[in-house]
């Protein structure tokens, strides 16, 4: 167990700067997930932990001791490859064993500290086989025992599920949080799938283009996405982000939302965000996960203004039942499409009008043109 | 139409398939006997010719069988024919290349697997360049590297000797090796080194551990290639080789151009095959893995 310190990291090649200042603290025992879209600096990052990317900036501390100019053997650390990079001349206790035997431990060690590994992962009759005889998902199990056996003070994990179907990345998912559990040692994951991130974490850092874009629990990035790109590239399907326009007089702000057919409503701001930061005619743009609505029975009768609701009529255009849930498109402007998230057993169908209420007490606001939360709960 | 004429129709248009494919596979067959018959016959010729007597040579016609298999040709090749003034066979010239082909095939096949190894697993700046260079290597005529190399084994004290004759070899194949093996190391995932990196492998223990244990495939290609060129080499080993150090390529020229009156054709074919053979017993031995190495780049194993 150990903790990593990430200060101001930053990786160039040449004059491409491909990270900027990433700042990352992360406590003995935590699941890192870092995540975003390819191309994103996450895998660079992964590997400058590692010692196999040099650090052009900042430094990499493992345990408060900086570890940037250490040869990756020296680091006591890890690593799960998506392609397994298990070598193929050797038998899987041969691959299992290759770490400890380049640290000259001796052979019945060894031995004893292989046994060990393939009984926590059930891979005792594999140990004589070679890795083409395995398939994807003994080949994974093989891979993270490589990584066990050396008991490391960090794991690291390089996408280490997506070359395996649906189904068995979802059980291994599952038995890499279970062993999570069991042995307590801090890991850091690289993952572009987002539902990966949200199941496994402890924390998420999301990243793109190169910056940290919101380091948080997997409920603050999900609730509270410090931006836009967060709101959408978390969560599926994403926030929805419905176009608004501040209107603001001396008694009072409110949001005035067109939807439908030039139709428009005028709500109450968000609670978390300070009024008076906003501006009069400033474009933003409400954040609404598709499950912050509810459809409203049309029997029950209640005021038109309670606070913290947005009730409207609206028609739906097409539904997407997928088993739990029913979404349902709603065509809220050119380009602005807004999701709902009802219970499947809602009885609506393509072309029926619905009345829902959203809503507003954990509703984001964003700023158009910056895209950053102007909620101050972050 | 009914059941029973749709029947006999597929049937007949089956058996037109049959035949035509028949015709087909004749054609082929007999095309491909007439075209090993053409490249067997000159090895035929030298064998048959090797086996007969100088007698029966000059009565009999070319492709005629000898009447015994007669071995005095082969015994009077290996050891007693005159070359140039010592008549003592080609035994002595036949050692002589392979002390010159053992070192030279081994160094050579090292060196390429190491370059191989570098340029592709531990890059550095211009390594590209590098391979380049080395690749424009392949390209250069032996010829032009004569005088060079005669000078430059002057320089070092080693001209007309077997390990100048063996340094020739070695740094004319590394251009071939290393293409070789560099070809062959980029398509081993680079997660395999660092991997091993993280393991705790250092420069040496990757490759010897984990590179080279993938490798006989190319190996063998490397190895096939090197022994070949250098057992068959002429003009290295008559420009850079002396007297009785000279490998037995230039010894059996020097054999069938010794003239002592009659010109002994049997000895000459006896002397011929002598130095084919190992080259061929190589291409029996390892050639279906030649062919595999060959290929091990194209298709994913």
């Amino acid at each position: 167990m150990a903790s990593l310190n990430i200060n101001n990291a930053s990786k160039t090649y040449g004059k491409t700067a491909v990270l900027h200042d990433v700042d990352i603290k992360v406590g003995e025992g935590e699941f890192l997930v870092l995540v975003g879209p390819s191309g994103c600096g996450k895998s660079t990052l992964l590997n400058m932990i590692a010692g196999l990317e040099s650090v052009t900036g900042g430094t990499i501390e493992i345990d408060d001791a900086v570890v940037n100019d250490l040869p990756p053997a020296d680091r006591d650390i890890a690593m799960v490859f998506q392609s397994y990079a298990l070598y193929p001349n050797m038998t899987v206790a041969k691959n299992i064993a290759f770490g400890l035997e380049m640290r000259k431990v001796p052979k019945a060690e060894r031995q004893k500290a292989v046994a060990r590994v393939a009984e926590l992962l059930q891979i005792e009759p594999l140990l004589n086989r070679k890795p083409a005889q395995l398939s994807g998902g003994q080949r994974q199990r093989v891979a993270m025992g490589r990584a066990l056996v050396r008991d490391p003070k960090i794991f690291l994990f390089d996408e280490p599920l997506s070359n395996l179907d649906a189904k068995l990345r979802v059980e291994m998912r599952t038995e890499i949080k279970k062993l999570h559990q069991r042995l307590g040692t801090t890991i850091v994951y690289v993952t572009h799938d987002q539902i990966e991130a949200m199941t496994m974490a402890t924390r998420i850092a999301v990243m793109q283009g190169g910056y940290l874009q919101q380091l948080g629990t997997p409920k603050s990035i999900y609730d509270r996405p410090a931006n836009t790109f967060v709101a959408t590239f978390m969560g599926s399907p994403p926030m929805n982000l419905i176009p608004a326009t501040v209107s603001k007089s001396e008694a009072a702000v409110s949001l005035s939302v067109p939807y439908g057919n030039a139709k428009q409503s005028d709500i109450s701001v968000p609670a978390d965000v300070q009024t008076e930061h906003l501006a009069h005619g400033q474009e933003v743009l409400l954040g609404l996960r598709p499950e912050w609505f509810e459809l409203v029975d049309s029997q029950s009768v209640q005021a038109d203004d309670v606070t913290g609701t947005w009730r409207f009529l609206h028609q739906v255009t097409i539904t997407e039942p997928t088993g739990p849930d029913l979404l349902c498109m709603l065509n809220f402007a050119e380009r602005t499409e807004v999701v709902v998230r009802l219970d499947a057993d809602a009885g609506v169908e393509a072309g029926d009008t619905i009345e829902l209420s959203a809503l507003l007490d954990k509703a984001m606001l964003f700023d158009k043109l910056s895209g950053e939360a102007l909620n101050n709960t972050l | 139409m009914n059941a029973a004429t749709d029947a006999s129709a597929i049937a007949d248009t089956v058996r037109r398939r049959r035949r035509s494919h028949l015709i087909g596979r004749i054609f082929i067959y007999s095309g491909l006997l007439l075209l090993a018959a053409f490249f067997i016959t000159p090895l035929l010729v030298m064998l048959m010719t090797s086996f007969k007597t100088m007698p029966e040579i000059r009565s009999g016609n070319l492709l005629s069988l000898p009447s015994s298999l007669n071995t005095n040709a082969w015994r009077l090749a290996w050891s007693e024919a005159c070359i140039s003034v010592s008549c003592e066979g080609l035994n002595g010239y036949f050692w002589n290349s392979i002390k010159i082909v053992f070192p030279a095939v081994v160094l050579s096949v090292a060196f390429g697997a190491l370059n191989g190894y570098v340029l592709t697993k531990w890059q550095f700046p211009g390594a590209n360049l590098v391979f380049g260079l080395m690749l424009f290597g392949c390209f250069i005529p032996f010829q032009i590297v004569l005088i060079p190399m005669a000078k430059t084994l002057g320089f070092l004290g080693i001209a007309g000797t077997t390990p100048g004759l063996v340094l020739v070899h070695f740094v004319y194949g590394i251009s071939f090796t290393t293409l070789f093996f560099r070809n062959f190391y980029v398509s081993v995932p680079d997660d395999l080194i660092k991997s091993a990196r993280i393991d705790g492998a250092g420069f040496w223990s990757i490759f010897t551990r984990i590179l080279l244990p993938l490798s006989w495939p190319i190996v063998i290609v490397a190895v096939i290639w090197q022994f070949t060129n250098v057992w068959n080499d002429f003009l290295f080993g008559v420009s850079f080789a002396a007297g009785t150090d000279q490998p037995i390529t230039v010894a059996l020229n020097n054999l069938v151009n010794t003239s002592t009156g009659v010109k002994a054709y049997n000895v000459d074919m006896a002397g011929a095959m002598i130095a084919a053979l190992p080259t061929i017993l190589v291409y029996v031995v390892a050639g279906r893995y030649f062919l595999r190495g060959l290929m091990s780049g194209a298709v994913k194993g």
